[in-house]
């Protein structure tokens, strides 16, 4: 093989390979990208029907409700504009709670219930997880104090 | 005045880092041996301050000084002392003052230990680490200083983050740094040789163990992060693709590539241009890594809009530490010319494929972690690339990669694969599947595709390695360490491989709503809620469940979950209850009061899941070995020998 045969198969060579990798990624990314929305885009009609997306906003005071004995919950999302309820059945994160931020992960189901397959409540020190705080419409999120 | 000695001793680090690097330059291009000296002797006097303003900062923990706004906001007073010195690096002032440390010791033992290097050229390595020094000590003093004091002092702190308060987490930021930092030696000497020009063996030599050093301190830090996010998450997944996560694991991939590619530089004198990008990528992705993780701009970019001054000084450092290389990279690479061929089934060959299909899951996956970002700048809208984008962009580079792993181990360099190797290679071959077949029907009574995949691998790597010392041994061949450590390396590589395809394919998850007396069943194990009681702790009180496990009648153990509320801003922890086995994991962690006496709890039975880790300690272990080979320090040798003789 000449040298430049060989250079011409070494190019070959790296260009099926992004390609391959280029393919791969596009198939990857359908379907595996996860879009956030607030409860206001939510109504406005923003966000995909029957496909999960993650919605994120405070969890509304006093909203909590448990069905006595069982893993069901029920609370009410808000970004204090609108207002969504959400339906979730499992262990809630240990940091969740009333009038902190949250993000949940799952779709709308029947009569504008966000139902939720998964409950996160991650956030920095300032007690808000930061999508949550830019999608609130109250200029001051409220903080909590310790 | 103990924070304000501190600062002092910070900004004096900064004028020593700046003559570090000053001296060493001008000495090296001018052939100055005084300044070149001089430029030695900073290293020692930046060390030394870095270290006591890390010392002041540790101290004003200790001693809950909470007039300084970093001890006020990540310390309490109820906080034990083990943690109040963890919390110096619990946080993004604190944990740039350690990243400091780490290159500043690693900037002293490169000095120590390079004297047998070219003068000029050495201190052109401590030039490099120098100018990284003062970006990171700048950046401090003008926008993240840990001494800066708060007025009127507060009267209590606001507490480390409970999820902190753990053995793992106190020791996994300073192992990782270690091993993120390390990188910066292999870079140093990656842009001293572009400035010079010219790279040969020995210059391979000298940086592959710093580059395993580093390495292995990555490797363990990751580990060591993904057991902690296993017990302490609380819900028991052992890698989530988070970019926190991805942000470490892609320096590991580059360093692992680099690694491998070393080695090709140094045995054959290939690949040289491809090596010194490697060596530069490695820590680019670790300084990206560190400001990613520590300034919040991986959820939002919008993070840099609240604290402009950070975010613009951070963008400047990476343009400049990354372009500037690369740059350097363009100028010079095309001088670095490669000198020999090889053959399509030589080490070589292997080596590439090696580095391609890591390069290929390292690009996906910055792809993946850097997308969003990419988005939301835009303003295209806020999305998250979920989990199954990054397990299926790593699967896939990482099956061939495991195939060729196991070949190319065996082949010579240069020339083609052996005869007799090859008929050993087809029998271990067979016996992966054989074995892989009867893991899943006998073990877990089901064979399926991915599984038998995934433990076929699993076996036929960590045959394979095993088949180097035996067929050295056989042939009387030596085994130097570098190749035991290879071995080691790889057979832990295949124990991972085993660990994860085990989890991932027999693993159960559930959660139950359970009052006491109540059981529940799971892959065979009954778990009953025996017992709910109070329990107090140094700065937490909480409840903690017995939850006793048996199988077909016979007692196995009890599980003592906790659910703690800790003192402090009233943060809750779930403290799962694990019983650690070989064979498998059980594990429950306690959820909330569900009302009607029941209280919520997720069960898991999670197989294999401690050969994940074990993979991993063998992996750095042989890192270790391979470092510490003799030849590595023969030339250090060769001069002690010699100088004794003059003595003698």
């Amino acid at each position: 093989m000449t040298p430049r045969r060989k250079r011409l198969l070494a190019v070959l060579g790296i260009l099926v390979g992004v390609g391959a990798a280029a393919a791969l990624a596009t198939l990857a990314f359908e379907d595996n990208l996860l879009y956030f929305y607030n409860p206001s885009q939510v109504l406005a009609g923003d966000a995909p029907e029957g496909r999960t997306f993650r919605i994120g906003g405070m969890v509304t005071q006093g909203s909590l409700k448990r069905t006595d004995g069982t893993l069901e919950v029920r609370f009410v999302v808000t970004d204090y504009q609108h207002s969504i309820p959400v339906r979730y059945e499992g262990l809630l994160p240990d940091l969740f709670r009333e009038g902190q931020g949250m993000i949940a992960h799952g779709r709308m189901g029947e009569g504008g219930e966000f139902v939720a397959d998964e409950v996160l409540a991650k956030h920095d020190e300032n007690y808000m997880p930061p999508e949550v705080a830019e999608s609130l419409h109250d200029p001051q999120p409220a903080r909590v104090s310790e | 005045m103990i924070p304000e000695l501190g600062h002092f001793a910070l900004i004096l680090a900064l004028l020593l880092s700046t003559s570090q690097s000053a001296f060493s330059f001008g000495g090296a291009a001018r052939g100055n041996a005084a300044w070149m000296a001089a430029g030695r002797s900073a290293v020692v006097g930046q060390f030394v301050f870095v270290a006591v303003a890390f010392g002041a900062l540790a101290w004003s923990f200790v001693q809950q000084d909470f007039s300084v706004l970093y001890v006020a906001s990540n310390s309490h007073s109820e906080l034990p002392v083990f943690f109040r010195v963890a919390a110096v690096w619990g946080a993004h002032e604190g944990s740039l003052l350690l990243w400091s440390l780490c290159l500043a010791g690693w900037t002293l033992a490169v000095t120590a230990a390079s004297g047998s290097l070219d003068a000029p050229f050495r201190s052109r390595v401590l030039g490099f680490l120098g100018l990284i020094s003062i970006g990171f000590q700048l950046f401090m003093l003008a926008t993240s200083n840990p001494f800066t004091r708060l007025m009127p002092a507060a009267a209590e702190g606001r507490d480390l983050n409970p999820l902190l308060q753990d053995f793992a987490l106190v020791v996994h930021p300073p192992i990782l740094y270690l091993g993120y930092v390390g990188f910066s030696v292999a870079f140093a000497f990656a842009c001293a040789t572009l400035l010079e020009g010219r790279l040969d063996a020995a210059w391979a030599r000298w940086t592959r163990p710093w580059t395993l050093a580093a390495w292995l301190f990555l490797t363990i830090g990751i580990a060591l992060g993904s057991w902690w996010a296993y017990y302490e998450l609380g819900w028991g997944g052992w890698w989530f693709w988070d970019a926190v996560e991805n942000a470490s694991f892609m320096p590991w991939l580059a360093g692992t590539a680099l690694i491998h590619s070393l080695a090709v530089t140094e045995k054959r004198g290939l690949f040289k241009s491809w090596t010194l990008l490697l060596a530069v990528s490695a820590f680019s992705l670790s300084l990206l890594g560190t400001f990613l993780v520590r300034s919040g701009v991986l959820i939002s970019v919008h993070a840099f809009a609240t604290d402009p001054e950070r975010g613009i000084y951070i963008l400047g450092f990476l343009t400049v530490v990354i372009g500037g290389a690369l740059l350097m990279y363009a100028w010079r690479a095309p001088r670095l010319k490669s000198e020999a061929g090889f053959e399509a089934t030589s080490r070589e060959s292997f080596m590439l494929f090696n580095n391609a299909l890591l390069v290929t899951a390292l690009s996906l996956i910055l792809l993946g972690t850097l997308y969003p970002l990419f988005m939301d700048a835009l303003e295209l809208g806020k999305v998250s690339v979920g989990p199954p984008y990054f397990n299926l962009v790593f699967l896939v580079p990482m099956l061939p990669l495991l195939v060729l792993l196991g070949i190319g181990m065996h082949a010579a360099w240069k020339r083609g694969l052996l005869g007799t190797m090859r008929t050993r290679l087809f029998a271990v071959a067979g016996a992966s599947i054989g074995a892989s077949v009867i893991i899943g029907a006998a073990a877990y009574g089901e064979v399926r595709p991915m599984t038998t995949i995934g433990f076929a691998l699993a076996v036929w790597v960590m045959l394979s390695s095993l088949l180097v010392p035996f067929a050295r041994l056989r042939g009387r061949q030596p085994l130097p360490a570098a190749v035991l450590g290879m071995v080691v390396a790889h057979f832990g590589i295949g124990l991972t491989t085993l660990g994860i395809t085990g989890v991932q394919s027999f693993k159960v998850e559930k959660d139950f709503a359970l009052g006491i007396g109540d059981g529940a069943t799971i892959a065979g194990y009954e778990f009953k809620f025996a017992a709910l009681r109070d329990v107090r702790g140094p700065n937490y009180v909480g409840v903690e469940a017995d939850v006793v496990v048996s199988r077909g009648g016979e007692a196995v153990t009890v599980l003592k979950p906790q659910k703690r509320l800790y003192n402090s801003g009233g943060n809750a922890l779930s403290e799962a209850g694990i019983e650690v086995g070989a064979a498998r994991d059980l594990f429950a962690a306690l959820g909330d009061d569900l009302g009607q006496g029941r209280w919520s709890f997720r069960l898991q039975y999670k197989p294999l899941i401690r050969f994940i880790w074990l993979g991993a300690i063998l992996v750095a272990f042989g890192g270790l070995l391979a470092a510490l080979d003799r030849r590595y320090r023969q030339r250090v040798t060769a001069r002690l020998d010699e100088r004794a003789a003059s003595v003698a």
